[in-house]
């Protein structure tokens, strides 16, 4: 099994901004070569937060795959380092060679630069299962399309340090973006910044009724960084609060999706008159204001799991619709080190499914390879 | 245009006495060896030599020439001292670094001899300022005894080509190891990290190569936290020539070009690492 492609071009530079985007959001790079295209993953430690990038055949110079799929992943700091500078990619690299081959236990990204200098980075990776959050962007009643620049003209307001923003859509016509403040700021120090935009200055605006999310905006700002750089429209589907806003943008040869939590309506919306059940609290959640959710699971295609497959998310299939107020999702949060400081409450859902074997209770042996 | 006349010293009185116009061509060149705080000075009719060392593994010298000042005058055959650079560097920069055209700072650097400060005068748009920073006994420096009769391998290469790759290294990596071949891979360097390894290769007849001298191939391991401060002087470079002797030293010469267009070297010397068996990838 085994991938290689071969990037050329102005695309060499295209693939390094979306390394960086996608390192605005995990730790972790999953790579995942099908015959349709280059998968590019990442996930947030508290799985609030997921982007794919899809490179299709055509975005190549050559693409070809050989024998079953592969999925690997690994560090994102040390891809970020191939693909530090994506200005200077195109002046000084000609060609970008991207080899994986699982037989011989290599993930190679090679680069062809100037003056005939070749810089090959032979990475350690873990094999695991597939990275699958789970969303449907057609089930998503609300639908905002608007060029890159427009967003991110209307995001550069806000300070670098803000880390989400609420988005309020009326049907009639008007989209304002507001830095959320959470409940505990003192109101006499607290900033509100608030901007309008018309519906006029969307390419699409369909919006069924009111509706108000709040998501991060500094995974945001990555898909923004990336889209204005190729100049692509941004798509935004979304139901209510608490379901997840589902970010995209797509070309010809690559598609790039984000999914992100955003905060749960009760929460946001009516904290004074807060309906919590007092059956389920639990110590972790108890006087958090803030639920994310994001539902995702894994799946592994045909392929049999992997000798030192990683199974990364312990807990068992889990496939209940998403109910922010069960206790059970905190334990695979425990598991993952670098998880920041519970500042809020992430749930998370994420099953791991292995379609063709039954082990879906593995142990891991080793989160990471150092 | 130093304002020389303004500093009322006597040149008789010091054993040392040296008038610079622009302050930069020395503290640029300082710059490129300011790894630890403290240096030692040698100076001999022909100029000026800091010398800094590291874990008496590495040694950086920057020279710089009596002809890169406008005045330099010495009584004794040589004299030495040890100073606190980051000291002189604070002092030398103290009407800031800025390179603005048409606004240098002017130097005279005098010392009476051992026990004495090193005195500086300093002056920008009319302003004085004199400084005395104390100076130490002289401590004894290493001799790497890096002959060029018993060189190898010769690399002198653009420094363009090497900044990248060393600003980029992987740090997680305990070693920089440099392959100097006449055959194929010619010139690599690899580094060993958390993440995996990386190999950077020149072709010996890539542009950026202005003279490939390979007898043998020798692979040999540098502590790379010694050599990653070598990055400073090759910012500062526009050339580097790579040696190595029999017994896997490393020289790395670094030729800068200061303001005013004149030259002047930084050399580093670096011991290899002694396991380097099994090095090979």
């Amino acid at each position: 099994m085994g991938m290689k492609c071969v990037i050329t071009g102005a695309n060499i530079r295209v693939l390094g901004r979306a390394i960086h985007s996608l390192s605005r959001i995990g730790d972790e790079l999953y790579f995942e070569s099908l015959q349709n295209g280059l998968c590019l993953r990442s996930v947030n430690s508290s799985r609030s937060a997921y982007a794919c990038f899809t490179f299709a055949p055509l975005f190549f110079h050559s693409y070809e795959t050989t024998g079953e799929l592969c999925h690997c992943k690994t560090h994102m700091k040390s891809v970020i380092n191939v693909f530090r500078s994506p200005p200077s990619l195109e002046k000084t690299v000609e060609k970008c060679l991207i080899n994986f081959s699982s037989k011989k236990n290599r993930l190679v990204i090679q680069l062809l630069c100037k003056y005939g200098v070749t810089k090959t980075h032979n990475f350690s990776y873990q094999d695991c299962e597939s990275l699958q959050a789970v969303y449907k962007t057609d089930t998503c009643p609300n639908l905002l399309k608007a060029p890159a620049r427009l967003l991110s003209e209307a995001v550069v307001h806000f300070p670098m340090t803000l880390a989400e923003v609420t988005l309020m859509a009326h049907p009639c016509g008007k989209v304002t973006l507001r830095n959320y403040i959470e409940e505990e700021t003192d109101a006499s120090k607290a900033m509100l910044t608030e901007l309008s935009l018309s519906s006029e200055e969307f390419l699409v605006y369909q919006i069924q009724e009111q509706r108000e999310i709040t998501f991060c905006l500094r995974e945001f700002r990555g898909l923004l960084i990336f889209a204005e750089s190729s100049s692509l429209p941004i798509s935004i589907h979304f139901d209510s609060a608490g379901s997840p806003a589902i970010f995209s943008a797509a070309d010809t040869v690559l598609e790039v999706h984000f999914v992100l939590a955003t905060l749960s309506e009760m929460n946001c919306m009516s904290q004074s008159q807060s309906c919590r059940q007092p059956s389920a609290v639990d110590d972790d959640f108890q006087g958090d204001d803030v639920d994310y959710m994001i539902a995702m699971e894994t799946t592994l295609g045909d392929s049999p799991p992997a000798p030192h497959s990683s199974n990364f998310y312990k807990s068992p299939p889990r496939r209940e619709p998403s109910s922010h107020d069960s206790g059970g999702e905190e334990d695979p949060q425990k598991d993952i080190p670098g998880t920041p400081p519970n500042k809020k409450f992430r749930s998370l859902f994420f099953g791991s499914i292995l379609t063709s074997s039954g082990r879906t209770d593995q142990e891991v042996l080793a989160e990471d390879s150092d | 245009m130093a304002s020389s006349s303004q500093f009322e010293d006597n040149a008789e009185q010091y054993v040392f006495s040296c008038t610079l116009d622009n302050v930069r061509n020395l503290s640029n060149i300082l710059k490129a060896i300011h790894f630890k705080d403290h240096a030692a000075c040698f100076t001999t009719k022909n100029g000026l030599k800091f010398t800094v060392e590291n874990s008496k593994c590495l040694q950086a010298n920057a020279f710089i020439q009596a002809g890169i000042f406008q005045e330099f005058n010495i009584s004794e055959e040589s004299v030495m001292f040890r100073i606190n650079l980051t000291v002189l560097l604070d002092c030398l920069s103290i009407f800031g670094t800025s390179a603005a055209p048409g606004t240098s700072t002017a130097l005279k650097m005098c010392y009476q001899g051992y026990g004495h400060p090193l005195t500086l005068f300093l002056e920008e748009g009319g302003v004085v300022t004199v400084c005395k920073i104390n100076t130490q006994e002289p401590e004894e420096t290493l001799d790497f005894d890096f002959c060029s009769t018993n060189v190898i391998n010769k690399i002198i290469l653009q420094s363009e080509g090497l900044r990248e790759a060393f600003s980029e290294l992987d740090m997680t990596s305990d070693f920089l190891q440099i392959t100097m071949s006449p055959e194929k891979p010619f010139f690599r360097l690899s580094t060993f990290g958390n993440a995996g390894s990386a190999h950077l290769d020149y072709p010996k007849d890539s542009d950026l190569i202005e003279a490939f001298q390979c007898t043998e191939t020798q692979t040999n391991r540098y502590k790379i936290s010694l050599l990653k401060p070598s990055t400073k002087a090759l910012t500062l470079s526009c050339k580097v020539s790579i040696r190595t002797d029999n017994r896997g030293f490393l020289s790395l010469q670094y030729m800068i070009r200061n303001e005013d267009g004149q030259i002047c070297f930084v050399e580093y010397y670096c011991c290899p690492d002694e396991d380097v068996e099994g090095a090979d990838t």
